[in-house]
């Protein structure tokens, strides 16, 4: 019984179709998912819009309007462009050395059994262990600087690629190493031809989640201390209650970590696209 | 190719091979700060560590700044796991709200949210309100993505076939919806706890006024550096304690 009314809705709108504007909006926006998304995203602006103008106190909160009106004022304070770059090149350096540590000790791990079951147990109760109670520690050793920031965002990046280059590694079905190797291929060969092409599709899943990684490292290393990178900034911002310019900082960041992601993302789905194929 | 008594000998080889691994830390550690150079302002001495976590646990100095922790987390996480299986859910109703939702939720999944440390600071103040705040902010994502990945995905077949058999809304949930997506709603909410204690022990350390790591970073300043050290060792083991008990929840909520 229940789905009798189903199929009379189903049917109401061809009907309607022209007559109410309504339903054609209803229509429209059932046809493209995409713009009622966006319409989802501008509610939360108005909201926010409506609520910093009549609601919240000026010092906590300004609206969308006037934090995008004034992105140009953010820039203009001395100091932020240099501490926009600074935090830029900590991530890429950060990022970086991710790949490098986490490929080198996956592979190493990965490929040797004895190795594998000797230090798979010690990587993942690293990995699990929350690195931030170590924090004041990369301080001390690295100096307040962009140094302290990196290697904090090495030990957040280098994990997922370790362990998800290992997992890739070990995935691969032993029948293709054997037929590989009674075909007479080198070492070499077998690394080139059937562990490498293997290995790729983990690999940049674990480089999305070593993005992450590095960005919550960098950028927590930063809020915790700074002499000229972005956390500075809001530090500054916050105690001087300019909400207009925090939140510009802020949303320029954010935009940054989604224009991050989102590259290494378009990579991944681009290079793990031979398995499916 | 090999038998049981070779797969057994190649396992006491690695347990073998990760004491040593941890021996050759704690000498190494011993070795640098006796006879090498290394200042104890650096690093201090394993023992002297020892000592002073014996003694943070001996005096229960830690007891005022665990609770505070645990409360934070507790509550972060009690209205994550409210808010994100409610939203989780009601999304996962209809497939059009799916494709709106999901994405912009993933979207917001992937920004770093401590960035927006600062501004909960702000609102909420120094103390606990705002750490609850940004805990409860992160951990929402993965528990209301993953129970909208637990009951949106179900296989059709198996409600419709539930249907014809004249099954009422609450059995429907109680006997196909609930256990299809059960498991998947468990890994949320151990990502979510993770990442909860994540933030909070973050937020801590960045800005606070008590809790386990507004004392770490406290000790550091005042470079008491054996102490700090036995009071990492104390968060990091309460960590791995949390982190595995609710792993192990996680796999008996499977079975």
């Amino acid at each position: 019984m229940a789905h009798v009314p189903a199929i009379e809705e189903a049917a109401a709108p061809r009907a309607l179709a022209g007559r109410s504007p309504w339903r054609r909006v209803q229509r429209f926006l059932v046809a493209w998912p995409g713009l009622a998304r966006l319409g989802v995203i501008a509610l939360l602006f108005g909201v926010w819009e409506i609520a910093a103008r009549f609601y919240v106190d000026k010092m906590f909160l300004s609206p969308p309007s006037s934090v995008f009106t004034s992105l140009h004022t953010v820039f203009m304070t001395p100091g932020v462009p240099a501490a926009l770059r600074i935090t830029f090149f900590e991530l890429s350096v950060a990022f970086v050395l991710s790949i490098a540590i986490g490929l080198s000790v996956g592979l190493t791990v990965g490929l040797n059994r004895f190795a594998h079951r000797s230090f798979m147990p010690i990587i993942l109760l690293l990995y699990g262990t929350p690195q931030v109670t170590i924090l004041p520690l990369f301080i001390l050793y690295f100096g307040i600087g962009p140094a302290s920031k990196i290697a904090f965002g090495v030990t957040h990046g280098m994990f997922p690629i370790m362990v998800t280059v290992i997992a890739g590694v070990q995935n691969i079905k032993p029948i293709l190493l054997t037929s590989a190797k009674s075909m007479g291929a080198s070492r070499w060969h077998i690394f080139r031809w059937v562990i490498f092409p293997h290995m790729i599709p983990s690999f940049f899943s674990g480089m999305r989640l070593a993005m992450t990684g590095v960005l919550l490292g960098v950028l927590l290393a930063e809020l915790y201390v700074s002499t000229a990178g972005i956390g500075y900034f809001t530090t500054l911002f916050t105690q001087n209650f300019d909400p207009t310019k925090l939140l510009g900082l802020i949303s320029m960041l954010a935009a940054m970590a989604i224009a991050l992601n989102e590259l290494v993302r378009r990579a991944e789905v681009r290079f793990s696209r031979w398995r499916s194929a | 190719m090999s038998g049981p008594a070779d797969r057994d000998r190649g396992r006491w080889a690695s347990r073998a091979v990760q004491a040593l691994f941890l021996i050759a830390l704690i000498s190494l550690w011993s070795f640098a700060t006796s006879w090498g150079h290394v200042s104890p302002i650096l690093l201090p001495d394993p023992l002297a560590v020892m000592h002073e976590l014996i003694d943070v646990l001996k005096s229960g100095e830690f007891v005022g700044d665990l609770r505070v922790t645990l409360t934070e987390l507790a509550v972060a996480f009690a209205i994550s796991m409210t808010t994100g299986t409610i939203v989780g859910y009601l999304v996962s109703r209809s497939p059009y709200a799916i494709k709106v939702f999901e994405p912009l939720m993933a979207g917001a999944y992937s920004i770093p949210i401590i960035l927006f440390l600062p501004l909960y600071v702000l609102f909420f103040g120094l103390g606990p309100p705002s750490k609850i705040a940004l805990g409860a902010t992160i951990s929402f994502f993965p528990i209301a993505l993953n129970t909208i990945a637990g009951f949106g995905y179900i296989d059709k077949i198996l409600t419709v076939s539930a249907r014809s058999m004249g099954a009422s809304n609450y059995q429907l949930f109680r006997w196909v919806l609930l256990p299809a997506a059960f498991p998947v709603i468990l890994t949320g909410l151990r990502m979510g706890f993770t990442v909860a204690l994540l933030a909070i022990l973050g937020s801590e350390t960045i800005a606070s006024l008590a809790g386990l790591g507004h004392r770490i970073v406290h000790l550091a300043e005042s470079m008491d550096m054996a102490r700090m050290f036995a009071y990492i060792t104390f968060v990091v083991l309460i960590a791995a304690f949390l982190n595995s008990a609710v792993s192990r929840l996680e796999a008996r909520g499977k079975r």
